[in-house]
């Protein structure tokens, strides 16, 4: 008798356990899916809020918005293609110079140099990404833009200046600020992104194929570039797209330094926009449902943009994780 | 024949390695001269005055101590906000979802909202609260702050709680744990470093961002409150840089190095968090 009694008290409260577990995990299912949900439903919102904030805009303009040069507040007529224009050609100039550094700078830190060296080196490097973008704004425009305008630009304007076809890019007042300027800074931010990608996928490379390289012969450089490269190439354009798309919507940096002028310039040196810069400048001051309505449009034009490119950087990725996931 | 060949190899090897050393350099001397220009004119610009007193007119004395106020409160809803959300949604990724599309889609959004433009969530918060409200507003900025935050934790949850050995699961699992029990008492508690580094890298991240409050939180010359616009430290800077105004540009400065030591503090301190947890 009395151990039956002593047996009966844990099973109770263990079968009391298992109903309890029996609407504790649907609970929690749920609970959990829906905040999942939320997070996909921030972007449908996104994109309804910002497809609805354009309709005005294109009801008036049309495709006209996407190809007409104009931007005039006054008259009521608004067009895309110059801030369009800021907004590629300076994440252009920021993935042409900041996609070898990066490369360069991965390439060291997983094969050159040594271990110890490693850790600190990648740390310094993500260092770069944690400096607020307003940072890189104020630096900018206070320490980088005054050495341009005196040292860098009248040099390359003298030297590259006459150069045909793309010496006109480089003529134009030592003005500092403008689009060069602004591709420049985009191009050290971008850095630590599309760096911190092509070390994870270098890093995937099996030691026992360099090694093999290795006792082939080859230099260091021959097997990065026969070995590594060949095998990470989906990923390393991963990393590019990823880093583009952070160019491409960045909006701090540029506001500083770009000049903040409506002009389709074919010099680098002038003062330009971009979308996020026109965006950061102009929303709150904007009066009446066109301007503002333009204003969401380029924002829709934007976020459509950048979608695309983190969409595609992010298929590159799994891609390149799944080809891995057989072939070991 | 063969030596020059062997030569020129040679050589493109010495270049293409020299090249990787320049970039390394480039790399963080970019780095040093950007820390070095803002400590320099971060620290003559700040003074006992930036904490004290409020935003000056042009030309007067005065601090940053309303916006810095301003930022904190702003910051401290969002993350009170967004970590909540965050973690739950990670858990469904890592845990309820796994394997099922739902978790597959979402993480997908998750990703791409993590590096989307801030200045996006900014319209979106400006047409969906500021228009309706019909005024700028300091929950309007946390608004837009949390909606920024919340991917970060999501990603860094469910990273840290797919780090968890299924063994652990397992045994919990093989000893009658139903899985939210799993996931409350075992999962949850070895991860919880790995989230609280996530929880602070948003923090770090969101302390720093000014395009998203330029439109919801705006400004505010004087001491503001949640439902008022709100001074803070961002946008604070961004009109003090861009004035004409000697004093204002100082103050600018001063305001970038606290907002940098804060954002490094945070990094710095959520690395300690995740290597203790490493340690263990």
């Amino acid at each position: 008798m009395e151990a039956s009694t002593t047996t009966a008290g844990p099973l109770e409260a263990s079968a009391e356990r298992v109903t309890r577990g029996r609407w504790g995990d649907p609970f929690f299912r749920n609970l959990t899916r829906f905040f999942a949900l939320l997070v996909a439903a921030l972007l449908l919102g996104i994109l309804i809020s910002l497809f609805r904030g354009s309709l005005p805009a294109f009801h008036k303009f049309g495709w006209r918005f996407l190809s007409s040069q104009e931007w005039n507040p006054v008259t009521e007529v608004f067009g895309a293609l110059p801030v369009l224009y800021g907004t590629l050609v300076t994440s252009a100039i920021a993935m042409l110079l900041g996609v070898p550094i990066s490369f360069g700078i991965a390439l060291f830190i997983t094969e050159l140099c040594p271990k110890w060296l490693r850790q600190p080196l990648g740390v310094a490097i993500e260092l770069l990404a944690a400096i607020p973008s307003i940072i890189y704004g104020m630096w900018g425009l206070f320490v980088l833009a005054p050495l341009l305008s005196d040292h860098v630009q009248p040099w390359m304007t003298d030297h590259l200046g006459e150069w045909p076809g793309v010496g006109r890019l480089f003529q134009g007042p030592p003005l500092g600020i403008g689009v060069f300027t602004a591709g420049l800074i985009l191009a050290i931010m971008v850095i630590p992104y599309i760096t911190a990608v092509m070390r994870d996928v270098f890093e995937t490379v099996p030691a026992v194929l360099k090694e093999s390289a290795f006792a082939l012969g080859t230099t260091t450089w021959e097997v990065v570039r026969n070995v590594v490269l060949p095998s990470t190439r989906v990923g390393v354009a991963g990393g590019i797209m990823l880093g583009l798309g952070r160019a491409l919507g960045e909006t701090m940096a540029v506001t500083f330094v770009i000049g903040n002028a409506h002009d389709l310039n074919l010099s680098l040196f002038m003062p330009g926009n971009t979308i996020s810069s026109n965006l950061a400048n102009e929303l709150n001051e904007a009066v009446g449902p066109v301007y503002t309505s333009s204003l969401i449009a380029l924002g829709l034009l934007l976020f459509a943009i950048t979608f695309v490119v983190l969409a595609l950087s992010k298929l590159l990725l799994l891609r390149l994780q799944r080809t891995e996931g057989r072939a070991s | 024949m063969a030596s020059a060949l062997y030569l020129r190899r040679r050589a493109v090897n010495a270049l293409a390695l020299t090249l990787s050393v320049a970039t390394m350099v480039i790399g963080l001397s970019a780095l040093v001269w950007i820390l070095w220009s803002l400590f320099a004119r971060g620290f003559q610009g700040l003074n006992l005055a930036v904490f004290t007193q409020s935003t000056p007119p042009p030309g007067d004395k005065g601090g940053l101590l309303n916006a810095i106020v301003g930022s904190l409160m702003m910051a401290g809803t969002a993350i009170l906000v967004g970590a909540p959300v965050g973690v739950r949604a990670g858990t469904y990724l890592s845990g309820f979802g796994q394997g099922s599309l739902l978790a597959s889609v979402v993480r997908f959004i998750n990703d791409i909202l993590l590096s989307a433009p801030s200045i996006i969530i900014g319209i979106f918060v400006y047409e969906v609260a500021v228009v309706r409200m019909g005024h700028f507003s300091g929950w309007a900025g946390a608004f837009a702050l949390a909606l920024i935050a919340i991917p970060v934790v999501v990603r860094t949850t469910e990273n840290m709680l797919s780090l968890v050995p299924v063994r652990l699961r397992e045994a919990a699992a093989a000893l009658g744990a139903p899985q939210w029990k799993v996931i409350l008492a075992i999962a949850y508690r070895a991860a919880r470093p790995g989230i609280l580094t996530g929880i602070l890298l948003a923090i770090a991240r969101i302390s720093g961002e000014t395009a998203p409050l330029l439109f919801t939180a705006l400004n505010n010359q004087f001491w503001g409150r949640m439902g008022t616009p709100l001074a803070n430290l961002p946008v604070v800077i961004f009109q003090f840089a861009m004035s004409p105004y000697e004093d204002w540009q100082h103050l600018a400065w001063a305001g970038s190095l606290l907002i940098t030591l804060g954002v490094l503090a945070l990094n710095i301190a959520a690395r300690i968090v995740f290597r203790k947890k490493k340690g263990e």
